[in-house]
């Protein structure tokens, strides 16, 4: 660690694990309400229990993501960060504010939030993904201005690199596009149509320039290699990015009420969507290859270059199984959008947050260079445990969805929605299985922080 | 040389995404001018209105479908009217949870009569909006 001021991170990184951890128990309640449907009802409902599991997965990356700019600008700026003190006041703020919305959802039932939140001043709950109450919106929205005064503050004070640059602007994108959260017409269609203004243009947009802009880093710290080398691979990832994903949104315009050109015009564009995902792959083996450096921090090494190969399974394969409109008029909303949506959100956010920890808790944590042998071969097994179960979560919601697809939506008698899930529950119980291997991944995850007596010893 | 590839790769960047944003909001444009014919916006009543609103302040999408999109624990309703009809749908919210063991449950609502009419014409001017002869069939 170079500056002082980056160790405001390692707060930022040490709620991330926490809420990871509550995504994941919440996920595994959810699974068990699969198979066994009066699982904890009336105590937490599934509309409940989803809403924690999501709402938790995006907190905890919202914090990776700030945490590792808190890490990576005052790095490439060579300067301190701006105002530690802000980014301690805005992480406290976050933190209270995404824990009370938490404990909203499980301590009364949903349509009493809404109600003693105010939601009929400003009607923005009841959304998928933003079930927020609108104060909390509002909250995140101040949050994310602070926090981009700050890191923008450092950037413009300091040297201007094309990784902080490209991260600032998927940062000011994220906040701009969940804007969009606020527009909640009575017009259901003009609802679904801007809805999709934050989800998809913030993973398949935005998003992706934080992640190339992180791997980016992670590439240069542990190989070496020129950082022109790098930013030019790094301009044409995110190039590639949004021109493919900004007209890929159509791929969910096909079946909203939308005009139907949508079904050329997305299925074109979002099949090109898997482009960027396989260049990253590329671009992170062919780094690692041509390194100049043999750097200790294996563990982190085996992490971005997992990021790289998981999100293009689960973005790019898994996203092109479904994306084009005659496809995806059998698979619309059924368990194949479920198995994308793990694999994707795993192998590109996850899994790009959990790189930059292991990259940067090491150092935030006062050690030299990186973590000693035993802790790592721990964050391995870990690295393995959870991506292997992710795998199987996947692979057991296609077959799911498959037959759920050819049961409900294909077959010459038609099955009802509630006989197709009882003739498929089989998977959905090894999906749990390979949730509960997921969950002993992230434990043996979080005991890798704490070995004893572990110094790294340069050889 | 290398000076060179670096420039145009961050010029293909600001020059490509900022191209494909503004054909994304042509295309939006386009979209919005012909949306009234599809979504039958005329049809949206008051009634209509206030059963979104219930819709949403009961979190019905985190368990069900509409349109295809929202969770996948329980059935489709953008096209439960025709799949069910109004009475079906309201003696249904109304005998939640059924209790069987075992079986997923749906939470009971206290929804008024007045509230499940409201809710039984949102799904009804949902179904009809013309959305490209999705679902495939009416099992959703
Ligand atoms: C890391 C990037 C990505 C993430 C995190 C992601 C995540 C998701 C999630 C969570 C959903 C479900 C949304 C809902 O609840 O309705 C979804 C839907 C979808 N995604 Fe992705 N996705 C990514 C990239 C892609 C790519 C690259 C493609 C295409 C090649 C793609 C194609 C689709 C399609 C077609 C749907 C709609 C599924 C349906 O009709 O039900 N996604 N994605
Ligand atoms: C123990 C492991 C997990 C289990 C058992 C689990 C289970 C579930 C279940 C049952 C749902 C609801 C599906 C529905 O709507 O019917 C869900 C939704 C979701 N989960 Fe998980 N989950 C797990 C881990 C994760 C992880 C690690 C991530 C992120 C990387 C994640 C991201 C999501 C997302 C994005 C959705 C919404 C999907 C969509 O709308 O398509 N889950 N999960
Ligand atoms: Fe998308």
């Amino acid at each position: 660690m170079n500056y002082s001021s980056q160790s405001v991170a390692k707060l930022y990184f040490i709620a991330a694990i926490g809420l990871f951890v509550g995504q994941i128990l919440f996920g595994l309640i959810l699974g068990t309400q699969y198979v066994i449907g009066d699982f904890l009802f009336p105590a937490i409902p599934f509309n409940v229990a989803r809403m924690v599991h999501s709402n938790l997965l995006i907190v905890w990356l919202l914090f990776g993501f700030m945490g590792s700019a808190y890490f990576l600008v005052p790095e490439e700026a060579e300067r301190e960060l701006y105002s530690p003190l802000l980014a301690k006041i805005l992480f406290w703020v976050f933190l209270v504010a995404g824990a009370l919305t938490i404990v909203g959802y499980l301590s009364v039932p949903y349509a009493t939030l809404t109600k003693i939140t105010g939601d009929d001043l400003l009607p923005t709950m009841g959304r998928e993904f933003l079930e927020q109450p609108t104060i909390t919106k509002i909250g995140i929205v101040i949050v994310a201005l602070g926090f981009l005064f700050n890191i923008g503050m450092t950037i413009l004070k300091g040297r201007k690199t094309s990784i902080s640059l490209v991260l600032l602007t998927g940062l000011v994108g994220l906040a701009v596009f969940f804007l969009f959260s606020f527009y909640n017409p009575e017009n259901l269609v003009l609802d679904k149509y801007f809805w999709w203004w934050v989800v998809h243009l913030w993973v398949e947009g935005v998003w992706e320039l934080i992640l190339g802009a992180i791997l980016a880093f992670i590439l240069i710290k542990l190989t070496g290699v020129d950082r022109e080398v790098i930013d030019k691979w790094l301009y044409v990832i995110i190039a590639m990015s949004l021109i493919t994903g900004l007209i890929g949104t159509g791929h969910h315009f096909y079946w909203i009420g939308t005009p139907e050109y949508w079904q050329i015009w997305g299925s074109v564009f979002s099949a090109l969507e898997p482009i960027p995902f396989f260049m990253m792959a590329v671009f992170a083996f062919n780094m690692v290859n041509k390194r100049r450096r043999e750097h200790p921090n294996e563990v982190a090494t085996l992490w971005a270059l997992g990021t790289s190969i998981m999100s293009f399974l689960g973005a790019g394969v898994w996203g092109f199984l479904h994306t084009l409109a005659p496809v995806n008029y059998y698979t619309h909303g059924t368990q194949i959008t479920a198995a994308h949506g793990h694999m994707a959100f795993y192998g590109a956010y996850v899994m790009i947050v959990l790189s930059m920890i292991s990259y940067a808790m090491p150092l935030l944590r006062g050690k030299a260079i990186c973590n000693g042998r035993k802790s790592q071969t721990l964050e391995k097994w870990a690295f393995w445990l959870m991506t292997i179960s992710m795998v199987f979560i996947t692979l057991f919601l296609t077959g799911a969805g498959i037959l759920q697809v050819w049961l409900q939506r294909i077959a010459e008698t038609p099955m009802s929605f509630m006989e197709t899930q009882d003739q498929i529950a089989i998977f959905y119980w090894l999906r749990l299985i390979s949730g509960l291997f997921f969950l002993v991944g992230l434990v043996v995850y979080i005991k890798s922080f704490f070995v004893k007596n572990d110094e790294f010893v340069p050889t | 040389m290398s000076r060179f590839t670096q420039n145009s790769s961050r010029n293909l960047f600001y020059g490509g995404s900022l191209f494909f944003f503004f054909v994304l909001i042509g295309l939006t444009f386009d979209t919005m001018g012909g949306l009234s014919k599809r979504d039958h916006r005329e049809n949206i009543t008051p009634q209509v209105a206030h059963g979104k609103r219930i819709w949403e302040a009961n979190n019905c999408v985190g368990c069900h479908t509409i349109m295809g999109e929202g969770a996948y624990f329980a059935p489709e309703l953008g096209n439960v009217y025709a799949r069910r009809g109004p009475d079906f749908i309201k003696g249904w919210i109304q005998s939640q949870p059924t209790g069987v063991k075992g079986r997923r449950q749906m939470p009971q609502f206290h929804l008024t009569e007045e509230e499940l009419d409201a809710i039984v014409a949102f799904l009804k001017w949902t179904g009809e909006i013309n959305n490209a002869k999705w679902p495939p069939n009416v099992e959703g």
